[in-house]
């Protein structure tokens, strides 16, 4: 220890600090994660999705009809007698094939929700390490690295995407594989932008000089100071999946029946408008439109916390 | 401590980078800066040699040179008769717990997700993977007790301190490894007066406590004068003076040394008011294209014809001075 010079009441705060066990730091992650339950609409936010969640999980146990089974007393007459009613036990109705309008829902929000955020996960995942790669090696790697990204987002998705599901057919997996191409590019900007100023910061040249290997570097100090980043902008590219997906499916060529999912339900139900059966529409694009604004909210209010400055 | 054999030998030291013309094409040929071009010294153990010089002279790119972070274009840096410069990436992995840097931004220079207990232990884990987690514990502990902070803070994070704290975590963070040699890159100018008294105090006491050498690159000659034994003064990439640093301060052999030490202020008014400061005209010629001959001759209120068209040596003139110029 130091031979420091103390007068008495110094002397009194030293002798009080050392008394005091470990000081427990507050991380920047703790942090934010004050300022994120402070968030009110965030937090609702995080409730009301949570209760989507749950649903599109447990929601079928709660009726004792399944999402196959046609009631042939219904079909036919679906605006008549199909109408949404709790003594039936068809609490949304009958959709316009006479099957559990309820069950039908739960089923589209597994898939819509899954699509979203295996969708954004891959994009995450490819468009982070791709981004921080080109960043960090930098030079002519990173020049040709983000050139392709350039070429890749000159190219119309929509059409590209469009294009796989006509020529390779209609399936989750090539909605998958489609979104997936291009979800990343946007991620990895980001995250090469992110890297360029990392890499420059005096701490990483501390490391370097201690002699920190690269991939350790990578691991210990860019990624964990990405990831604020890197999560912000995941929770908005859920929803984004979500609807791109349900384009996909409302201009009939996403998800294909038996299966469903919010758009593939909303476009059934715009058909059916015209005789009056509301209820095909209202209860899918009432999940859809509750659970987007649910991920926009979390996504602002998890910005908010984790880049206070950036306000 | 002079018949001792020097811990580092720097030999002719050129770092010159590639600079294009803004609007260049890529088959353009990039110009030459010359950032640090032909620096040689030595250092001994124990000893604290002092860089001054203005900004852009070349004083953190040549730090970064002998830390192998910048590529040098010739030149050696005799690490104990080893060349760290001829190096593999493996070898020099191995000599950096020998050497350790301290940098100007104290918060800036440690990772605001890790705890400081994390980024002091970094260079241990680094160079001993094999050390127990409780001996790393306890050595960090030393650490941060032997720079002045307690130690029961390990688990904070560097944004719950000050900036003279994080200095000293910085400090601890060199120390750790047991090096012999520390570069110390301007490390008090971010500080205000009252810290930078008290961390550079601590260099010091630290130095004799430990034996290490110190380079202290820094743009206030007050504050070189107070911790170096010898001092350097660079100017556009070239050695103009290396100098004890008592006589340096006495009577600077080269007259760029005598303006800067000019310019520096007295406290006290009347004094600093009675005090005749060498000002110099122009500004700093580009590096890009330096003057043939003395690259201070431009500025230089001696200059003569030779001045152009020589380029002088450093010679040494008795007495613990070494100076570059044909003048004097």
């Amino acid at each position: 220890m130091l031979d420091v010079k103390l007068n008495p009441s110094q002397r009194k705060t030293a002798e009080m600090a050392k008394n005091i066990a470990n000081v427990k730091g507050r991380s920047l992650w703790a942090d934010a994660r004050r300022r994120f339950v402070q968030n009110k609409a965030a937090m609702v936010s995080v409730f009301v999705l949570g209760l989507v969640i749950l649903f599109s999980f447990f929601g079928g146990y709660a009726t004792e009809y399944d999402n196959e089974t046609i009631d042939w007393n219904v079909l036919g007459s679906v605006a008549k007698v199909g109408q949404p009613s709790i003594e039936s036990g068809h609490y949304f109705g009958f959709d316009d094939s006479a099957r559990d309008l309820y069950s039908r829902v739960v089923q589209g929000s597994r898939i819509s929700l899954a699509v979203g955020v295996v969708g954004a996960f891959i994009a995450v995942l490819v468009g982070t390490l791709y981004g921080a790669v080109a960043g960090f090696v930098g030079g002519r790697v990173d020049s040709i690295m983000m050139r392709l990204v350039d070429i890749f987002m000159s190219i119309p998705y929509m059409f590209v995407l469009i294009l796989l599901l006509v020529v390779f057919g209609r399936s989750i997996t090539m909605i998958f594989v489609g979104i997936g191409l291009t979800a990343w590019l946007d991620m990895s900007r980001i995250v090469r932008g992110q890297t360029l100023s990392l890499k420059n910061k005096e701490f990483i040249e501390a490391a370097m000089v201690t002699g920190v290997s690269t991939p350790k570097i990578i691991l210990r100090h860019i990624v964990p100071n990405l990831l604020g980043v890197v999560v912000v902008y995941a929770t908005l590219l859920v929803p984004q999946m979500i609807l791109t997906e349900s384009f996909i499916s409302f201009l009939g060529l996403g998800v294909q029946e038996p299966l469903t999912s919010w758009g593939a339900l909303i476009s059934e139900g715009v058909k059916t408008m015209y005789y009056g059966a509301y209820w095909q529409l209202g209860f899918p694009l009432g999940f859809f439109i509750v659970a987007i604004f649910c991920f926009f909210f979390i996504g602002d209010g998890l910005r908010d916390a984790l880049d206070p400055k950036d306000r | 401590m002079n018949n001792q054999s020097p811990l580092l030998n720097v030999d002719d030291l050129r770092v010159w980078f590639d600079v294009k013309p803004s609007g260049a094409m890529p088959w353009t040929k990039a110009d030459k800066l010359k950032a640090v071009d032909g620096v040689s010294f030595s250092l001994m153990p124990g000893e604290t040699l002092g860089i001054v010089g203005e900004s852009g002279c070349g004083k953190s790119t040549l730090a970064r040179a002998i830390m192998r972070m910048v590529p040098t274009e010739t030149g050696t840096a005799l690490w104990l008769g080893e060349d760290l410069l001829a190096m593999s990436k493996g070898e020099m992995r191995g000599h950096r717990k020998e050497m350790q840097m301290i940098f100007q931004d104290p918060l800036a220079s440690l990772n605001p997700r890790m705890t400081i207990g994390q980024i002091v232990a970094e260079p241990l884990k680094t160079h001993y993977p094999d050390k127990r987690p409780g001996e790393v514990k306890k050595m960090v502990r030393e650490a941060l007790e032997r720079v002045g902070i307690l130690p029961n803070l390990v688990n904070r994070y560097p944004h719950e301190f000050s900036g003279g704290q994080c200095q000293r975590i910085g400090i601890a963070r060199a120390l750790i490894v047991d090096p012999r040699l520390i570069i110390c890159d301007e490390p008090v100018s971010a500080l205000d007066v009252s810290i930078q008294a008290q961390v550079i105090n601590l260099l010091m006491e630290l130095q004799k406590e430990m034996g290490l050498s110190l380079i202290f690159i820094a743009h206030d000659l007050s504050v070189v004068k107070h911790i170096s034994t010898r001092v350097m003064v660079l100017y556009l990439g070239n050695v103009v003076e290396i100098s004890d640093s008592a006589q340096l301060y006495k009577s600077p052999g080269h007259p760029y040394t005598e303006a800067l030490i000019s310019a520096v202020p007295i406290p006290d008014p009347k004094a600093q008011l009675a005090k005749e400061v060498m000002m110099l005209d122009q500004d700093l010629p580009s590096p890009l294209d330096p003057p043939s001959g003395c690259v201070f001759r431009t500025r230089c209120p001696f200059a003569k014809d030779i001045c152009a068209r020589e380029k002088p040596v450093l010679t040494d003139r008795g007495n613990g001075q070494n100076v570059a110029c044909h003048v004097r």
